[in-house]
């Protein structure tokens, strides 16, 4: 097997990790959120809302908790969209030359910077729940050990799938569009429905209609789905909401994650196919 | 039998609706160092574009070592190098990164690539630059390391667009050593450039191209020789009367118009300017400028396209 694209995730983590700047805020910031909306809304929600009785047997999560899988929803989505402007850097400044023309099949370099950006989602995934159950964010409450072996291989083949499905988006993005400035404004764009039309931070049930739909066909609701699932169970309450997930559910999302990630990756595919540079 | 490493046939490039590159055909010999001159714009990079897999090929036939480039753009990909004419570095990694990343984009085995980075970081003199980051490095040493990446892969051809743009002339007299250093170990040298004396000093074989075309082509002295022993350049206050007389004369080679002056070949110069002078005065004529020397390529871009090669050319003479 051919293993060239390693060569671009390497080169692409060395830059990660060296551009210190880059670096610093890419850890921060999740836990930022986390700290600074997580706690003031929680503090918030979890006095107004009345405590409905519960079912016995089914757990009340707190809003921190809840939102946790947000903030980690939120902060895959900014890396990886935004890792498309490497792309656009390296085509704008003449770097992609060398690799176009060097017998490296285009593929790898879109296979190559989303590894590096499934590295970088996992790594602040980790910031995440370390600094969270700092916070007070309780994940795998009442699971076995087994299940929450289970629910970590889950977890990561959730971040996978979407991580690669927006990297590839992003790629398309960035190598159709001409200047990264353009780029930026596009992303932003694109990020704030994408965040805001899921169930990252409440619920969907009570969302206007025009945005409810477009969650229904928001791969950020079902990653979310398959993290909470994964992280809290199959049925809890939290913000004043009874949420049950069948394995239909998640299985569904799954799926569609894929379908979204097989799609997008298509598409880049295309696109790097036909890229011009000069 | 000669043997070609480049052959290009009836090679046509638009952008659009600009024709870049307008039907062009040419042959580079094998372990040859072949410059392709010409002014901006002529279509140089975007013939190495093509040639070098980075433009579709639109119109023509191109083979490279044996390889057609339609059918087997990847055969041709692994075995060139090139030196492109703007900066494609990245300025995040240091020297010798950036060298191992291009290795690894050719897939060497990890020995060999070791051993040749080390070899070539000596070559372009940037060991004490080894661990730098390419930010921190000089003009000429970026250069000099794209110079070193493009040799990494031991390319059959290396196309060089323009590889000492912005060099000092000291490091230019080191580049051409090292460029011809490199030829002579059996790298076919596909060279372009806007400077004359390179084109003159480094090839064997030029190729005069211009708005597209290929307006002359062959060993340099054979070009030079082409237009006569000598040319001299004319100034007068009635171009146009004069040209007329001049042609009249037997002495005379060739006479072309160009936008400031009249450029005469002949054999004798030193011989038939005096006679020239006294034919054009007879007629009342005033001679503003006249000038006696030995054909050079450039001499040869205006002889072929009545035009100056740089336009600062012209200025300098109507001082
Ligand atoms: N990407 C492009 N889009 C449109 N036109 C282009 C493009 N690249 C080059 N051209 C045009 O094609 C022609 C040839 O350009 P090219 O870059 O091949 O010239 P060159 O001989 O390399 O010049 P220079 O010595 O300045 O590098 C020019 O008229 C140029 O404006
Ligand atoms: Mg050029």
């Amino acid at each position: 097997m051919r293993t060239e694209f390693l060569t671009i995730f390497w080169r692409d983590m060395l830059k990660f990790f060296r551009i210190k700047a880059m670096l610093f805020t890419s850890l921060i910031q999740p836990a930022l959120w986390l700290a600074l909306y997580g706690i003031s809304m929680s503090s918030n929600f979890d006095s107004i809302i009345p405590k409905i009785p519960i079912n016995q047997g089914v757990i009340q999560v707190n809003y921190l908790t809840f939102m946790a899988a947000g903030v980690i929803s939120l902060t895959i989505l900014f890396t990886c969209l935004y890792s498309g402007i490497t792309l656009q850097f390296d085509k704008e400044f003449g770097l992609m030359k060398e690799m176009l023309a060097s017998p490296l099949p285009r593929s790898h370099i879109l296979i190559g910077l989303s590894l590096s950006g499934i590295a970088k989602s996992l790594i602040q995934t980790f910031i995440i729940l370390v600094f969270g159950y700092v916070l007070g964010v309780r994940f795998f409450n009442t699971f076995s050990l087994m299940e929450t072996i289970f629910s970590v291989l889950g977890i990561l083949l959730f971040i996978l799938l979407f991580a690669i499905g927006l990297l590839f988006l992003s790629s398309t993005i960035a190598l159709r569009l001409k200047t990264h400035e353009g780029l930026q404004g596009v992303i932003t764009l694109l990020s704030l429905p994408l965040f805001f039309a899921s169930n990252a931070l409440y619920p969907i049930t009570s969302l206007p209609l025009a945005i409810k739909i477009i969650s229904y066909g928001n791969p950020v609701s079902y990653f979310i789905q398959g993290l909470r699932y994964f992280t809290l169970g199959s049925n809890f309450y939290s913000f004043g909401n009874y949420y049950q997930y069948s394995s239909f559910d998640v299985l569904f999302a799954l799926l569609f994650l894929l379908g979204f990630a097989i799609s997008t990756y298509l598409f880049a595919l295309r696109t790097i196919k036909k890229v011009k540079i000069v | 039998m000669v043997a070609y490493e480049i052959t290009v046939e009836g090679l046509k490039y638009q952008y659009g609706k600009i024709k870049a590159v307008n039907d062009i055909s040419f042959k580079v010999i094998k372990g040859e160092i072949f410059s392709f001159l010409g002014p901006n714009g002529a279509g140089k990079t975007t013939t190495i574009n093509v040639l070098t897999t980075l433009l579709p090929i639109q119109k023509g036939k191109i083979s490279i070592s044996g390889f057609d480039l339609r059918t087997q753009p990847d055969e041709i990909r692994k075995s060139i190098g090139i030196v492109f004419q703007n900066e494609t570095l990245d300025w995040n990694l240091t020297v010798e990164e950036t060298l191992e990343f291009h290795g690894r984009l050719y897939a060497i085995p990890k020995k060999t690539r070791k051993d040749r980075i080390n070899e070539l970081i000596q070559i372009v003199k940037l060991e004490e630059k080894r661990d730098e980051f390419v930010k921190n490095l000089s003009g000429g040493m970026k250069r000099k390391l794209e110079i070193a990446r493009g040799l990494l892969t031991r390319p059959k051809v290396l196309f060089l667009d323009e590889p000492t743009i912005g060099l000092d002339p000291n490091s230019r007299m080191r580049i051409w050593n090292y460029i011809k250093k490199v030829n002579k170990e059996g790298v076919t040298i596909f060279l372009t450039t806007h400077y004359m004396d390179e084109a003159d000093q480094l090839s064997n074989n030029i190729c005069i191209i211009d708005r597209g075309k290929i307006i002359a082509n062959g060993f340099s002295e054979v070009l030079k020789q082409s237009l006569g022993m000598d040319v001299i350049y004319l100034q007068t206050d009635q171009d146009e009367k004069t040209f007329k007389i001049i042609k009249k004369m037997k002495e005379i080679k060739n006479i072309r118009k160009t936008p400031s002056e009249l450029m005469i070949s002949v054999e004798d110069g030193q011989k038939n300017m005096p006679r020239l002078i006294e034919q054009i005065r007879t007629q009342g004529i005033e001679i503003k400028s006249i000038y006696l020397k030995k054909p050079t390529l450039d001499d040869v871009f205006i002889h072929y396209t009545g035009r100056y090669f740089r336009e600062e050319k012209k200025k300098k003479i109507n001082i």
